[in-house]
This record gives C-alpha cells, sequence and structure tokens, in this order.
C-alpha cells in the first residue's frame, strides 16, 4: 500500500466471503533498549517502519521512539467504515491495540449480529465487521512495520457464539467478564457464569488476550476510591476463574484504572491501589486504563488526569497502556482525539523511561501501610462472600459496587437475584450421555460413549470443526437492505471518487467544525452569544461542548460545534509553492566560489533574538555553517541602519527578524526596508529576507521582501534560499 | 446490605500478624474457594449460547444455529447437546453434519423421533 493513497473501502469489502486470517492471538511489543538520536532509551520497543512522531521531535531529527507497553486507543463512531481510515491514523501514532466498543444494547442480544448496520455508540459486532476492519488492519500492520492486536467484547447473552466468531475471525484480544453481565447489565447470574467458562475455553484456544470488566466498578460507584477493595476481589474472581479454565496468566490482563482524580489527592489515593493490586496478582498482566469517571469537557483537564494516571504506570507497571480520548466527556471520540490520547500516552512514558532506576517506592510509612490495608480490607470482603454461602450469594445480598470502603457498607450495592435478570431459567444440567462434538468446548463431555480414542479431541467424531477446518465457516453478508454499509458508502461517494473535500471530525463529510471564543461577560450570556455566532457564519446543529469561566463576570470561554453546509472543490485551491532545498555540498560549494555576506538583526523595538540566532549560527546548524559570514547588528534595530551598513559592507543580504506586533507594525517595517533600499537605490543588489514566527512566505512577499520565512526555519532553508537567488542575480 | 460502620480494625485482628507473603497465600486461597463451586456449576450445565456456538463450530451459520437450538429446546434436547442431535441424526442417514442440521431445521417430524430415541 502507498502511504500517500487513502484506504479504498469498497476494495476493502471486495472478496470479504473468502478472506481468512493471517494469524490467530495475541502478539507483545518487541521489547528492547534502543538508542534512538542522542539518546538511550530503556523502556522501548522497536521503532516503526512508519509513523508520526511528536510535534517537537523536529527539533530532534525527528525521532520517534515507541515504548515498551502495547497502546490501546478505543474506536467506535458506529460506521465501522469511517473507523478503519482512523484506525490507520492510529496506528501510525503508535496504536497497537485496536478496541471497538459495541453498540448500545448488543449485550441482550441473544444471537449473534450480522450484516454492517450503524451503530449508536460503538459499532454492532458482526462477522462482516469484524473480518472487513481485521483485513484492514492486515494492510495498516504492514504499513507501519508491527503487528497490531484487534480486539472486541465477548460478552452479554450471545458471549460463548462471540468467541467462537472471534477466533475464526483472527480477532487478538476481547473483554471477558461474567461479573460485568451480572453487575451492569442485569444478565442472569447464573447463566453469565456458564456461558464465560465456554467463551473463556474458546478464547484461550484462540490465543486471544483476555481484559476483565473490573473497572467498571469505579466508573458506577458513588465515590470511585471507596471501591478499592472489591476491585481486587473482582480481579481475583475473573482471573482466576480464566486460569483454572485455561487461559495462560500472561494473557490475562486486569483491566485496572486509577480510581481517583484531581482535584482529589490523586498519587495518594491511586498509587497505594496500584501497588496493592500488583502484588497480590503479580502472575497476570495489568491493562492501565486511563480514568473516565471524573472526565468534564475540558480536554485539557482530561489530559493532565491521564498524564498523572501515566506516572502511576510508570511508577509501578504497565503491560498495555490504554487511552481515552480527551474528548469522551463531551461527545463519542473524534478522529483527533484518539490521536491526541496516543500522543500523550507516548510522549509521557518515554519521557518518564526508566524512572524507577533513579527513584524507589518508600517501603515505610504511609504507601505501603496503605497497600496492605487495601488488601486485608479485600480479604476481609472475600472472607464474608464465602460466609455468606458464596458469590451468587453475595450479589443476592448486595455486596457489590455499595458506595462504602469495606467493611463499612452503606446499603447502595447492586442487588441482583439468583432466579431473575435475562437469560434467566436457560440453564440446563447435561445429561449422562451430553456430547458437544467441536473443539475448545468447556466441560463435561460424553466422547468415550462413540469413540475412546477421541477423548481429547472431540472434533474427530465429526471430521474436525471449523477451528481446524475454516472453509466450515458460514458467511453472512447483509440482512438489511436498507442500513447497511453499501447505502452509506453511496451517500458519500462524491467525497471519494470527485475533488469534493469537507471538514469532519468523525465521519466522512460530516461537515462538523469546532468554534473556540472567549466572551467578556459572564457563563450563561457568552453561551447565548456563541450560539448567534454559531447562526451568523451559518453552521447547523450548534451546540456549545463547552464553557469554562474566566471571571464570573469578565469573561467565559466557549467551545461549540456546528456544522458548514458547504463542500470544498479541491481544483479551485491555491497552494502556496513548496521550496525545494539545495543539496548541503552544493550550498558549499557554490558559497565558496561565490563569498556571501549578510546583515542580521531583530527590526524595531523587538528584543528577540533566540529564532535568529539558531538561524545564523554555526552551532544551531546556520547559515555560518554553509560558509555564508554575518555581521549581527543586535536587537531592536532602526531599519535604516539594516540598509546603511549593507552599503558600508558591501553585504549581499539583509536578514530582519521581526516579532509578531498590533496594528501589523511587522509587514511595514518590511516595506520601510523595501522602500529605503529603493531610496539609497541598492534595492536590486541586495536579497531581503524577513523571519518570526508568525510572518508568511506569501506576505513577506506582498510587503517588499524576497522571501519570507516562518516558524520551524532552519539555516539550510535560508541557505538554500539565498544561494538560489544569489545564483539568479549573478546570472542575470 | 444493611449499612453499617467501618469496623476495619476490629475485623483485621486476625490478619493483623500475617506477613505479606502469607496474606497473599491466604487471598488465593480465599479466591479459590469463591470460584470452584462457579466452576463446577458450569462443568455440568449448559445454556443455549454455548449450544450454539457448538452449533457454529460445526459448520452453522449464527441463524441457523439459532432456529436449531430454539427447535431442539422445544424438544428437550439441550441437556443431550445440540452437536450430538445432529451428529447422530447425519450418521443414522448417512448425511453430513450440515445437511443433517438443515434437513432438522425443515422437519418437526424427525426431531419428535429423535427426542424418543434419546429419551
Amino acid at each position: 500500500m502507498n502511504i500517500n493513497d487513502k484506504l479504498d473501502i469498497r476494495k476493502i469489502l471486495l472478496d470479504l466471503e473468502n478472506y481468512r486470517p493471517r494469524r490467530r492471538g495475541w502478539i507483545w511489543r518487541d521489547q528492547s533498549p534502543i538508542d534512538m538520536g542522542p539518546f538511550h532509551y530503556v523502556q522501548a520497543s522497536s521503532p516503526l517502519k512508519n509513523s508520526i512522531p511528536l510535534p517537537s521531535a523536529r527539533h530532534l531529527g525527528n525521532i520517534d521512539p515507541q515504548p515498551d507497553a502495547t497502546i490501546t486507543t478505543e474506536i467506535a463512531s458506529g460506521r465501522f467504515e469511517d473507523d478503519i481510515r482512523r484506525m490507520r491514523m492510529a496506528a501510525w501514532h503508535g496504536a497497537d491495540h485496536i478496541m471497538v466498543i459495541r453498540t448500545a444494547g448488543q449485550s441482550h442480544m441473544d444471537g449473534l449480529l450480522e450484516g454492517t448496520p450503524q451503530g449508536v455508540g460503538g459499532v454492532p459486532i458482526t462477522r462482516k465487521q469484524v473480518r472487513a476492519q481485521r483485513k484492514a488492519l492486515d494492510f495498516i500492520e504492514d504499513e507501519v512495520g508491527r503487528p497490531i492486536n484487534y480486539h472486541s467484547y465477548v460478552s452479554g447473552v450471545a458471549g460463548p457464539e462471540i468467541a467462537v466468531m472471534f477466533v475464526e475471525e483472527g480477532v487478538n484480544g476481547a473483554h471477558q467478564d461474567p461479573q460485568y453481565n451480572v453487575l451492569y447489565r442485569n444478565i442472569n447470574m447464573i447463566r453469565s457464569f456458564v456461558d464465560a467458562a465456554e467463551s473463556k475455553k474458546i478464547m484461550a484456544y484462540g490465543g486471544l488476550a483476555q481484559i476483565d470488566g473490573a473497572h467498571n466498578a469505579n466508573a458506577t460507584a458513588r465515590d470511585a476510591w471507596k471501591v478499592m477493595p472489591e476491585l481486587l476481589v473482582q480481579h481475583a474472581i475473573n482471573s482466576r476463574m480464566s486460569e483454572k479454565i485455561g487461559i495462560p496468566p500472561d494473557l490475562i490482563c486486569l483491566s485496572t484504572v486509577p480510581p481517583a482524580a484531581p482535584p482529589s489527592p490523586d498519587l495518594k489515593l491511586n498509587l497505594p491501589y496500584a501497588v496493592a493490586l500488583r502484588e497480590l496478582m503479580s502472575r497476570y498482566k495489568m491493562r492501565a486504563q486511563m480514568n473516565t469517571k471524573y472526565m468534564d469537557s475540558s480536554t485539557r483537564e482530561a489530559t493532565v488526569t491521564h498524564v498523572l494516571n501515566l506516572l502511576i504506570s510508570r511508577l509501578t507497571s504497565a503491560d498495555i497502556q490504554s487511552t481515552i480520548t480527551p474528548d469522551e466527556g463531551r461527545n463519542v471520540p473524534w478522529h483527533v482525539y484518539n490521536v491526541e490520547a496516543l500522543d500523550t500516552a507516548k510522549q509521557a512514558m518515554m519521557g518518564m523511561d526508566d524512572l524507577l532506576s533513579m527513584l524507589e517506592l518508600k517501603k515505610d510509612g504511609y504507601l505501603y501501610d496503605k497497600k496492605r490495608e487495601i488488601q486485608e480490607r479485600a480479604i476481609l470482603m472475600m472472607e464474608e462472600i464465602i460466609e455468606l454461602g458464596g458469590y451468587f450469594q453475595a450479589v443476592e445480598a448486595g455486596m457489590f459496587v455499595d458506595s462504602g470502603c469495606y467493611p463499612e457498607r452503606m446499603g447502595d450495592g447492586i442487588v441482583r437475584h439468583m432466579e431473575g435478570g435475562i437469560g434467566a431459567q436457560t440453564i440446563i444440567k447435561r445429561a449422562h450421555d451430553y456430547l458437544a462434538p467441536v473443539t475448545a468446548h468447556y466441560g463435561y463431555n460424553n466422547v468415550e460413549q462413540y469413540d475412546k480414542s477421541v477423548k481429547d479431541d472431540p472434533s474427530k467424531l465429526i471430521g474436525g470443526c471449523s477451528f481446524e477446518k475454516p472453509e466450515l465457516i458460514q458467511y453472512i453478508d447483509e440482512l438489511d437492505e436498507n442500513d447497511n454499509v453499501n447505502n452509506r458508502l453511496d451517500e458519500t461517494e462524491k467525497y471519494r471518487q470527485t475533488s469534493l473535500l469537507k471538514p469532519e471530525v468523525q465521519w466522512l463529510g460530516d461537515g462538523v467544525i469546532t468554534l473556540d471564543l472567549f466572551f467578556p461577560t459572564d457563563e450563561r450570556t457568552a453561551e447565548a452569544a456563541g450560539l448567534v455566532v454559531a447562526k451568523k457564519l451559518n453552521l447547523t446543529n450548534a451546540e456549545v461542548i463547552h464553557k469554562e469561566v474566566l471571571h464570573p463576570s469578565e469573561g467565559t470561554r466557549i467551545q461549540l460545534k456546528g456544522q458548514v453546509g458547504f463542500d470544498i472543490d479541491i481544483r479551485t485551491l491555491v497552494l502556496p509553492e513548496k521550496e525545494e532545498l539545495m543539496a548541503e555540498e552544493t550550498i558549499f560549494e557554490y558559497v565558496k566560489n561565490h563569498p556571501i555576506k549578510v546583515i542580521a538583526g531583530t527590526g524595531g523595538s523587538d528584543e528577540h533574538s533566540v529564532g535568529m540566532r539558531e538561524v545564523l549560527d554555526i552551532k544551531h546548524g546556520g547559515i555560518e555553517k554553509y560558509g555564508i559570514s554575518y555581521i549581527y547588528l543586535g536587537t531592536s534595530v532602526p531599519i535604516e541602519k539594516f540598509v546603511d551598513a549593507a552599503i558600508e559592507t558591501n553585504a549581499d543580504v539583509i536578514m530582519i527578524s521581526l516579532i509578531i506586533s498590533h496594528d501589523d507594525v511587522h509587514y511595514k517595517n518590511m516595506e520601510k526596508l523595501h522602500h529605503y533600499a529603493i531610496e539609497k537605490g541598492v534595492r536590486d543588489k541586495l536579497i531581503l529576507l524577513a523571519g518570526g514566527t508568525q510572518v508568511t512566505p506569501e506576505l513577506a512577499r506582498s510587503h517588499g521582501m524576497d522571501q519570507g520565512f516562518s516558524r520551524g526555519t532552519k539555516g539550510r532553508h535560508v541557505a538554500s534560499f539565498i544561494v538560489k537567488r544569489h545564483q539568479k542575480m549573478y546570472e542575470d | 446490605m444493611k449499612p453499617r460502620i467501618d469496623d476495619f480494625n476490629e475485623r483485621r485482628k486476625h490478619l493483623a500478624k500475617m506477613s505479606d507473603a502469607e496474606l497473599k497465600a491466604y487471598f488465593e486461597k480465599l479466591t479459590d474457594q469463591m470460584i470452584d463451586p462457579l466452576l463446577e456449576l458450569a462443568y455440568t450445565h449448559t445454556t443455549p449460547a454455548i449450544e450454539r456456538s457448538v452449533l457454529m463450530r460445526m459448520g452453522f451459520s449464527s441463524l441457523e444455529a439459532k432456529t436449531l437450538t430454539e427447535k431442539m429446546m422445544d424438544y428437550h434436547l439441550l441437556e443431550h447437546g445440540v452437536g450430538h442431535v445432529v451428529m447422530r441424526y447425519a450418521t443414522l442417514h448417512g448425511l453430513s453434519m450440515r445437511d443433517a442440521g438443515l434437513k432438522l431445521i425443515e422437519d418437526s417430524n424427525e426431531l419428535n423421533k429423535l427426542a424418543e430415541a434419546f429419551k
């Protein structure tokens, strides 16, 4: 696949009935210390073939070190075909675990969904959808050069069938935890556990990594940090059950979220818990998730909380580092926030590389006392569960998700009954002759009644099942002639097949844009004013997505979203020309034969000189490196002085640095320089260059300069331009 | 549960003298005590979802598996295993597993006969 070509969704959907996954099972990152640029990284993994580094990497040779942990992103906009594009973008930013959230209500569907209907708050997980996404990920993983794990959910009343489909389709990881069904989906508890045993056996066969559901307790509990003892109990139940059924401990991943978030004292609450968990569950892997419970609409605040979560990961451990998009508190995640969350994880984890070689956690005092207390509270809870008669009785008694910190009880726990919930009365005792002639079946299976020799290989009775013979898999394309991917693609086809372009946040052609506004007034007035701005700009479906009071009367920030109704035809766009850089050797050679002298300084009343020095000095790779000599006049140099100095020293170039200023003074100063040079009769002998963070090449040229240089300019860019222009003047 | 105050200091007395390693071992012992009865229950029981998953592995689509399982529930055949019933029918009539299952979806009389045979 060419990186300049977009993924062709229709091509992915073509011949899907014959697609077979290239592998089964989970793949961890290839972890090892690595040298990159001038640095040595310890908690790292192999670099990617293609990736997008952090923005600041352009000052560091564009290095893109990848952390040791698998990095997760959750992508589920409701349209899997649009999510495929986001998966590719996410992979370039470091995601190698892509999780698809299911559409609302799928856990109550008694059977598999088929086809490609649109989802709400997630994607309807079907064979076709899974197959298309896994197929797309094959291309994407080849492009970035790292295996990508694909993941969804094995829960609800159709868990075992979903598990079978996932193994057949090469899905690499799944959430599986019967407690989730029981507590949050009100699925009958006996049914949930009996189904879970079969699901886990199937997942063990397929080598899928399993993630549990304990993190939902702190998202649900009134005071998340008080539920810590119970979290240990929930993790223990699911993990040990999975291990006994046959999932290897290194594929049993505990979904752990630091329960508290600022303004609570985050680390004082979360760190003892993180240590307590990792100590008691040392056999298993940690899937560190970020906090969602205390997320609001501020993406900045969410990001800071998530960085503190990453600090806990680095102070303890994380085998899978999951990311939560910072916009999850206000909408179903948008493309750019998946990427922001991934960059946050990569930035923080590599920034905190090898932290524990410099620090250690204090074993005496608060941290370990609190850790021990949480562990003891969990054990006391387990004692009472057993005393009550076991897990089912404890759930009936309302022991779980109580808002008291065990053994304190508030009496508000979730109560479920053994005879109640969805799927109650559907549990059937196996008869003596019970038989299931398939691979990866849990429990009593009387194979011997037919053939003693295949006791451990029941599918031999029927000549193999779909796990050994994938040609047995029955593929269903579509069931609904209206609600399917083909119709959705038709609706947006012009954005694929023509030169039309539209802004989007999640779906092709959705037209959604955001506005970030400040009003010098109170919150309510600002909100109403924001909506008027949207109306006057002809935005439809405008909605305030975030507001932040800067002062009760002085000002409020408003962020709002709305849809634009127009398309842009890219054939009508005028793109600024791309300056081709000369080879370094050519620049050296030219300057050796044609000495070039530069007069430089910051113009007008500007005391900023850092940017200019970087473009000039040899030690920063400035123009001096290429043999170009310069005279630096200093800061706040009067405009006339540049030209006078150039005449006096017979210089060829004037480089003026101009900071952004009120009333466009920087552009007026460019014109002044240009006109003064004309006045002195030297304009045609001089190359005039202006630079600054807000200077654009087009505007600089329209204000009399030969060229303008903006943020990110290096000495080579300037030297290359000077040589080309000098060459041209010399030739002419 | 009835509300109660935090009596942690009272309850923990028997844990206080345990080392961290002993505490961990005790935690694991209690875990097994909680889950072993759950695993036993799963070992001896089945559900419609499990049976549907067996049929899928035998080469039936999700829709066929659902219909066949529902029909077999009406004849109380799940306790013998739906895959078992299909296999028995296929052997009896020299059919492939798939043809046997599809025939059973169509023809309830055949299921009725099988139910008698399994009694």
